[in-house]
């Protein structure tokens, strides 16, 4: 038992939007001493206070399914997908970077934001703010060529994910 | 039709009211008064006054545990909330439904860290199964129906209810319990299709089975025991309890092998280590019970029943886990056998049993009693006898520690919602409380409240409380002078030094009992015991009898932290010869 791999995965929750079901979720994560990897919530039903919460997790299989029958066992919650068990899904992450500089850092910041597909959202004289999609892998390999480019700041949601086809 | 409408505070009356509930355990202060206001002009909710918070808790746990009843509380902001978290908590690991109401203060002050003003949704968070803060009196019919909904269903527990003072002023709407409807909350009660089938084709095949059986059995109400009783005569299997299961199958019952676990008996955990099929029936695997993990029933396929999906696979690996309501669950398994005909292997069953009963013949609870000093074990044998004698209806309720698995060795266990112990969170101070709940509920029966008297002197308040309400309470002080579990431990463990264990300065509990205008009463010797348990149970109002026994007396059987089943000390003899491990050192 424990010899068992431990594994990440990716937990998609949906629950009612009311005040303090953001800090039951994180709360039996601390408590019972689970790993939190990255944590996404939004509204996705303003209607009916819908809200989703985007986890990533690492665990023994054991562990998460304990995981999962604790947080389905959470009043408030309305279902627990595994995203990673249940077949092929799409992970997304977004950051937003800012490069301060001039002359050829500049334009090699500029250059390489094309490359990776990442939007300027903000630019002055001597910055850029580059807004960048895609899965961690990939901001993450943004981030550290913009770094010796004059990169100052990054904000940084964490992953996205839902599953493919139908 | 009309709407009804009222003050926030009137509002949890009558929705009380309409869930039936005629008892509220609490203690008043600046936050609750509107609400104490309307019990004052009311005649249908009777008030408990407890003499602290966590009193009051464990009061309601002992009534919702001897009633099958919700357990409701009422308490101030601030410190009335912050004293009730230690019995919300033990109702949350011994899975009690208990509603409580917090005061708190006005919703334009929340935040402001007002006089008594306490976060506390967010501290009872992680120790309810769910909370609430109403923000707006229309609110407050919907959310207290609702947390009765959810304190009840599925596996029961702790639900506070945080109502700001301003909301207790105002005026809402009033709904009917019919109209709650939960969006998000469902359990499973009813188990899947094919694995009863499944079950049932393990059971019939087992040669040397185990029926494992908890408190989620005495949660299923007391049908579910009927069934069980059922069931294992109807396999001719053998069955082992848990602390809190006690009572869930008749401990008289030729078919039960008692209690199982850290201080269980022999023949309970020699038949779990050596069985070939374990049927796990609203128990949770619990480290008290398996001992060593990786040495728990190596040779066992596990069929493990329980209404909380979070109990399956948690500490142990399970073969076929079965989700839904003991009761449910038992019927159909007890249906499916008489149906498909099946039979039990009566050749392996019989073999099984021989070697069960071999097991019995180490009679693991045998004992010494001398003639100057009164071993806690014959204490115990002895009231169980002159309760028997008693034609009342007799409830027992403990504190923590030795006094209290000596309780569930040598009490008799016929029936569910007979015994209140603190399992899960193992609280001291809980059986005197919880005893006068017991009492509440049962004015008639003859509650009795094994205690020690370092759990007794940490709720002693509510001596107080006994007193106000008559109730007749007796509570049997198996008096050693020491934390007795810490000093067995720390013989155990650590060589003997017995670091704040011995409580100096005791109270004399004659005197004690009187002064709160009590009968106390005390007894030295063996052959005083007989009188003093007779006279306790004669005494018409609260009692408590001082029973000085041995000081340095240990309570065996016990599997030492980080052993498994088949490594049990017996007796002082074992203990001279064993040696804890270091990786059980750090246990508890």
């Amino acid at each position: 038992m424990q010899d068992q791999p431990i594994e990440p995965h990716t937990l998609s929750l949906l629950v009612e939007n009311e005040p303090g079901v953001l800090a039951r979720v994180i709360g039996l994560f601390s408590g019972r001493g689970y790993n939190i990897e990255s944590l996404t919530v939004a509204e996705i039903n303003p209607e009916e206070h819908i809200s989703r919460i985007t986890v990533v997790t690492s665990g023994t299989p054991m562990i998460i399914e304990q995981i999962k029958a604790q947080l389905d066992r959470l009043v408030p919650v309305h279902s627990v997908n595994d995203l990673t068990a249940e077949g092929p899904f799409v992970a997304r992450e977004l950051a937003m970077v800012k490069v301060v500089g001039k002359g050829e850092p500049r334009v090699e910041a500029l250059r390489i934001a094309d490359v990776f597909r990442a939007r300027p959202v903000d630019s002055t004289s001597e910055s850029f703010v580059f807004e960048i999609t895609g899965s961690g892998e990939k901001v993450d390999a943004f981030i550290d060529l913009m770094r010796p480019l004059g990169m100052t700041d990054v904000a940084r949601t964490g992953s996205l994910a839902i599953a493919r086809g139908r | 039709m009309t709407e009804e409408r009222m003050s926030g505070a009137a509002l949890i009356i009558r929705a009380l009211q309409d869930q039936g509930v005629d008892t509220i355990f609490g203690y008043p202060g600046g936050a609750v008064l509107p609400i104490y206001d309307e019990i004052f002009k009311q005649n249908q909710l009777r008030h408990i006054l407890a003499r602290q918070e966590g009193g009051a808790v464990h009061a309601a746990e002992g009534y919702a545990r001897s009633t099958g009843k919700v357990g409701v509380v009422l308490v101030t902001s601030g410190p009335g909330a912050t004293n009730a978290v230690t019995g919300l908590t033990d109702a949350l690991m011994d899975s009690i439904p208990i509603i409580c109401f917090t005061g708190q203060v006005p919703t334009h002050l929340i935040g402001n860290d007002a006089f008594q003003e306490a976060d506390t949704t967010g501290i009872t968070r992680p120790c309810t199964k769910h909370n609430y803060l109403i923000k707006s009196p229309d609110d407050v019919a919907r959310v207290v129906h609702e947390a009765f909904m959810v304190a009840t269903s599925g596996r029961p527990g702790p639900v506070v209810i945080d109502v700001p003072k301003d909301v207790q002023f105002a005026e809402g709407v009033y709904q009917p319990p019919s109209t709650v409807r939960h969006r998000s909350y469902n359990p499973q009660t009813e188990p899947s299709s094919g694995k009863i089938d499944e079950a049932l084709d393990m059971l019939a095949a087992a040669k040397k089975p185990v029926f494992y059986v908890g408190g989620g059995v005495i949660n299923a109400g007391p049908e579910a025991s009927e069934t069980l009783v059922k069931l294992v005569h109807t396999t001719g299997y053998p069955c082992t309890q848990t602390l809190m299961g006690l009572g869930a199958f008749p401990g008289s019952d030729p078919l039960s092998v008692g209690m199982l676990g850290m201080h269980g008996m022999y023949e309970a955990n020699l038949a779990m280590h050596q069985s070939d099929l374990i049927v796990c029936v609203g128990a949770r695997f619990d480290d008290r019970v398996t001992g060593r993990i990786d040495a728990f029933a190596p040779n066992a396929k596990k069929i493990h029943i329980d209404i909380d999906p979070s109990s399956i696979n948690k500490n142990v690996h399970v073969d076929l886990p079965i989700i839904g309501d003991c009761g449910v669950v038992l019927t159909q398994l007890l249906d499916g056998w008489n149906a498909k005909g099946l039979k039990a292997d009566g050749a392996a069953i019989s073999a099984w049993w021989e070697q069960i009963n071999g097991w019995r013949e180490r009679k693991c609870l045998s004992y010494v009693q001398g003639k100057d000093i009164i071993k806690p074990q014959y204490a115990l044998e002895r009231l169980q006898a002159h309760m028997d004698k008693d034609p009342r209806e007799g409830y027992i309720t403990t504190e923590v520690g030795q006094h209290q698995m000596w309780a569930a060795q040598y009490l008799k266990f016929e029936k569910p919602n007979h015994w209140m112990t603190s399992g899960g969170l193992g609280t001291m101070g809980y059986g005197l409380p919880a005893a006068i709940g017991v009492q509440i509920a049962h004015p008639d029966a003859l509650v009795v409240d094994v205690s020690g008297e370092a759990s007794f002197l940490m709720n002693m308040q509510e001596m107080s409380s006994a007193a106000q309400y008559k109730t007749p309470i007796k509570v049997f002080i198996l008096n050693n002078e020491w934390m007795g579990m810490v000093r067995q431990w720390q013989e155990l463990l650590h060589g003997g030094r017995y670091a704040e264990s011995y409580t100096e300065s005791l109270p004399d509990f004659v005197k004690l009992a009187e002064c709160f205008g009590w009968t106390g009463l005390r007894a030295t010797t063996p052959d005083e015991l007989d009188d003093v348990i007779a006279k306790m149970i004669a005494t018409d109002g609260p009692v408590i009898a001082d029973i000085c026994i041995a000081k340095d007396e240990n309570c065996f059987p016990m599997i030492p932290s980080g052993a498994a089943h088949c490594d049990m000390l017996l007796g002082p003899n074992d203990q001279a010869n064993s040696s804890v491990s270091s990786g059980g050192m750090t246990l508890v």
